[in-house]
């Protein structure tokens, strides 16, 4: 069974090429049932060799399925190589995916551009397959690649609106200056260790490099800097609040359960290369704490459903960067699966309320839809349970491991443990102000909700998943090192769990009691400098336009007539200006044209005389 | 009745080339200059005459013929050409009512 | 022999200035006239007697009466005479006069570059009738169908 692995990042591409190929003719219950069914076959695929996997009780295996690129040193073949990370990855992928393509059979039914729709989810599950699979680094940066383009392609998915272009545009130039990080960083780990593939240059990388020397600090540093970009970190993470510009269902698979958690798996995958380099990996650690916080502000302040979900995936990424930072590797992975659920959970409810609500995506215009949406109501409940890490729920297990992790590893102090408390309290506050704004308060708008198989089915079952993923234990044992059992004392513990639940009882007091008037504390003075502050991603855009957008934009006009313009516009000058001279040589009078005649024969016969 | 063969006086044949080269070119001034048509037609006979000037010279030169049945058969030409063109000059004349050259160029820059 | 080879090529050069100077028609054709005879009397000089006659029975005698005589037809009168002198400014002279120099310049050095004498021998009408009965007598009927045209021409285009 474990070769029929191949045919996991393989049929979704099929799937891709059958609806590209037939030019969105399909009609729309074909085109649903390629589009969501090749990704199904894909996870039956998955489900046989992962558990062919799991029974031969293997650490690792490889498939080659053809040598790529053989060039001197330079062996980079089309291998995939499962094990237990990779494993999760890949049912994350194929699982949550199919749930989600379900649902977008649901959501986008009527939609003229369907089956151009499922194309690029196809291909976008295939490239993110091939990048979880991929044996070495240049197969995992073609499927890098390959999802930021359908990123691009689907948040710009209704082009004729130029918005939904231009958000595009952000996300792919911003993920591109992170990848132009990431393939420096190759090449120099291929300089150093003379191969790519993943394993192989770990063990080299282990043999070779001191701790902390230039060249490890240097790869992790550029590999950070890919990651930072594909999963919306400090400094590069303004382009995902925009990406909600593309339909919900490409909010939740893309930039909520897989191609985000890119960055993560790509640290997780080359641990090894980051123990070498403690400072960087510190640093991964400080990138995800100040992420948090500053996501979880934004959120805090913002009115549209989807953009609260996205700072809040902006955050929760945070947390998974703060577990690599203090290396609990996989309690990342862990958190990675179950943010995976939870967060398709809450974002797929929210395009129901969305749908419900005739298009309309203000919270401030919602209110008090407890019973008008009883099951997204009820979804969402469970979503956001799962999101704050409440007792009980797949999100209290992970992040509590997290937590744990950061308050056993406090090498620079506990600064990052307090960072990820403050954060925990900030996730009940922001999430509460969601679902109090919504389901209760007063009613203004009426909204009736969409009911349908394929809308409601698929949530049930990540809702499902949201509060029992925290028991599943993750086969992550021969990837990462050891890492001792963490054994807070029951103080310890009691303050994680009970300190965050202050935030919600602050939402409660807030947003339903209506205690503290919000339109006055965000309307005047101090109160609406930093509202305004923390809104605008605490001034992230404004700073980028003036340092980078604005310099840039400056020089290409300097530029515009450039050198090597004007020497193509000076030939064009040239024959135009000696076309012009010509033409005064063409009068129409006779006696010019004698003359002419004359002083030609006066040069022939000097000429002739001469010669 | 034979012609006495008279020997004439030594005139080199640079002169003679000399003068007719003076003619073409006052005959080529006078083209370029006028403005009337009929000014210009004669400075055109000035041109064919000192190109036989020329011919008669050369053929002298030589002693041969050749040269002298040149200079006939540009005096026919000349001939012909003037009778056509003065006929011309009639029927130009009569529609346009001038013989400016300047005016009557029809063609276009 | 050479002072009346010299003497007329300086009363032709003379006749041929004053020819395009004039500004009245019917002079400066009368001063062609003379220009002509003077080449005449030089071609006799030269020992062409038939070329000579030739000159000035066809050249002066037809051709210069046919001006003369559509001059009369044109009746271009003192209107003429006055716009000619309009247009006949000094500086008009000029341009021509910076071209005509170097060709005369250039001319005569490449004149000048063989040094020729020229022969003694008269060639009389007897030659040329051999000449024009025997290798050029195709040139002959070339030239006489060249007058045919001229005169049908001449005719058609000479019709009200």
């Amino acid at each position: 069974m474990l070769d029929l692995l191949w045919l996991v990042p393989v049929i979704p591409f099929i799937g891709f090429l059958i609806l590209t190929l037939t030019f969105g003719k399909l009609p729309q219950l074909a085109a649903g049932i390629v589009g969501a069914g090749s990704i199904g076959l894909s996870f039956v695929f998955a489900f046989l060799a992962g558990s062919s996997f799991l029974g031969a009780e293997i650490s690792s295996y490889s498939q080659t399925l053809w040598t790529w690129m053989s060039v001197g040193d330079l062996e980079v073949g089309f291998t995939l190589y499962l094990d237990g990370v990779s494993l999760v990855m890949m049912y994350v992928i194929t699982g949550i995916g199919f749930l989600i393509h379900v649902y977008a059979t649901g959501y986008m039914s009527g939609d003229p551009s369907f089956a151009r729709f499922f194309s690029y989810m196809n291909l976008f599950v295939s490239a993110m397959l091939i990048l979880v699979l991929a044996d070495n680094l240049a197969l995992l940066f073609m499927g890098w690649e390959g999802v930021g383009l359908c990123s691009y392609l689907l948040i710009g998915f209704w082009y004729k609106d130029p918005n939904n272009g231009y958000c595009a545009r952000k996300a792919f130039v911003m993920t591109r200056v992170g990848d132009a990080f990431m393939a420096i960083g190759l090449f120099t780990l291929f300089v150093s260790t003379g191969t790519l593939n993943i394993q192989e240059a770990m063990l080299e990388a282990e043999a070779q490099w001191v701790v902390g020397s230039g060249v490890a600090t240097a790869v992790t540093l550029l590999l950070l800097g890919g990651a930072v970009g594909k999963s919306a970190q400090l400094p590069l993470q303004t382009w995902l609040p925009d990406a909600m510009a593309g339909p919900t269902p490409i909010s939740a698979l893309i930039h909520a359960a897989t191609m985000v958690t890119a960055g993560v798996y790509l640290i997780a995958r080359t641990h090894v290369l980051y123990l070498l380099a403690p400072e960087v990996q510190y640093l991964v650690g400080v990138i995800g704490a100040i992420t948090l916080l500053m996501a979880g502000f934004t959120a805090l302040t913002q009115s549209d459903i989807k953009k609260v979900l996205a700072f809040s995936t902006v955050s929760q990424i945070g947390y998974m960067f703060l577990a690599l930072g203090v290396g609990a590797w996989s309690s990342a992975i862990f958190h990675l699966m179950t943010h995976a659920f939870f967060k398709a959970l809450l974002f797929l409810t929210a395009g129901s309320i969305i749908l419900a609500m005739h298009h309309e995506q203000d919270i401030f215009k919602m209110g008090g839809l407890r019973k008008d949406l009883r099951w997204s109501h009820a979804l969402f409940l469970i979503g956001t349970l799962g999101l704050v890490a409440f007792p009980g729920f797949s999100g209290f297990f992970s992040k509590e491991e997290i937590l744990a992790s950061a308050m056993e590893n406090h090498d620079g102090g506990y600064i990052l443990y307090l960072a990820g408390l403050l954060g925990a309290v900030m996730t009940y506050l922001y999430s509460f102000r969601l679902y109090f704004l919504v389901f209760y308060g007063k009613k203004t708008h009426d909204g009736h909700e969409v009911m349908g198989l394929h809308l409601q089915g698929p949530l049930v079952l990540l809702a499902i998943g949201a509060v029992f993923a925290g028991f599943i234990h993750i086969p992550v044992e021969g990837v990462f090192p050891e890492m001792e059992e963490h054994h807070p004392s029951v103080m310890a513990q009691a303050a994680m769990i009970l300190l965050p639940m202050l935030g919600g009882l602050l939402a409660w007091w807030v947003f339903v009691k209506g205690k503290v008037d919000t339109e006055k504390l965000a309307g005047q003075g101090f109160g609406a400098k930093l509202h305004r502050f923390w809104f605008t991603q605490w001034g992230m855009d404004w700073l980028y336009d003036k340092i980078i957008v604005t310099p840039y934009t400056w020089l290409a006009e300097v530029n515009k007539n450039d050198f090597i313009d004007s020497i193509y516009n000076g030939s064009a000058r040239a024959v135009r200006f000696c076309h012009e001279v010509m033409s005064e040589t063409q009068t129409g009078q006779l006696r010019w044209y004698a003359i002419s005649i004359a002083y030609g024969l006066l040069l022939l016969v000097v000429l002739g005389v001469l010669l | 009745m034979e012609m006495p063969t008279v020997t004439m006086q030594v005139i080199p044949m640079e002169h003679g080339l000399l003068l007719a080269a003076i003619l073409f070119i006052m005959g080529m001034v006078g083209v370029l200059t006028r403005r009337n048509l009929v000014f210009i037609l004669m400075s055109l006979e000035i041109m064919l005459n000192a190109t036989g000037l020329a011919f008669i010279v050369a053929s002298s030169h030589w002693g041969q013929v050749d040269g002298q049945i040149m200079f006939l058969m540009i005096l026919s030409l000349a001939a012909a050409e003037v009778a056509v063109a003065l006929g011309l000059v009639l029927q130009l004349f009569q529609k346009r009512k001038t013989l400016d050259i300047n005016v009557l160029g029809e063609m276009k820059g | 022999m050479s002072i009346l080879f010299y003497g007329s090529a300086i009363i032709a050069v003379l006749a041929t200035l004053l020819v395009i100077t004039r500004t009245n028609i019917v002079h400066a054709l009368l001063y062609f006239i003379v220009s002509l005879l003077a080449i005449a009397v030089i071609f006799y000089t030269l020992g062409a007697p038939f070329a000579a006659a030739l000159e000035i029975i066809v050249y002066a005698g037809a051709i210069m009466v046919m001006f003369l005589f559509v001059v009369m037809m044109l009746n271009l009168g003192q209107v003429t005479q006055d716009q000619e002198k309009a247009w006949l400014t000094p500086s008009v002279w000029i341009g021509p006069s910076i071209m005509a120099v170097p060709l005369l310049g250039a001319v005569i050095y490449a004149i000048n570059l063989n040094q020729e004498q020229m022969a003694h021998t008269v060639v009389g009408g007897k030659e040329i009738g051999v000449a024009l009965f025997g290798p050029y007598v195709l040139a002959v009927e070339l030239a006489s169908m060249l007058l045919l045209a001229g005169l049908v021409g001449a005719y058609h285009l000479a019709r009200k």
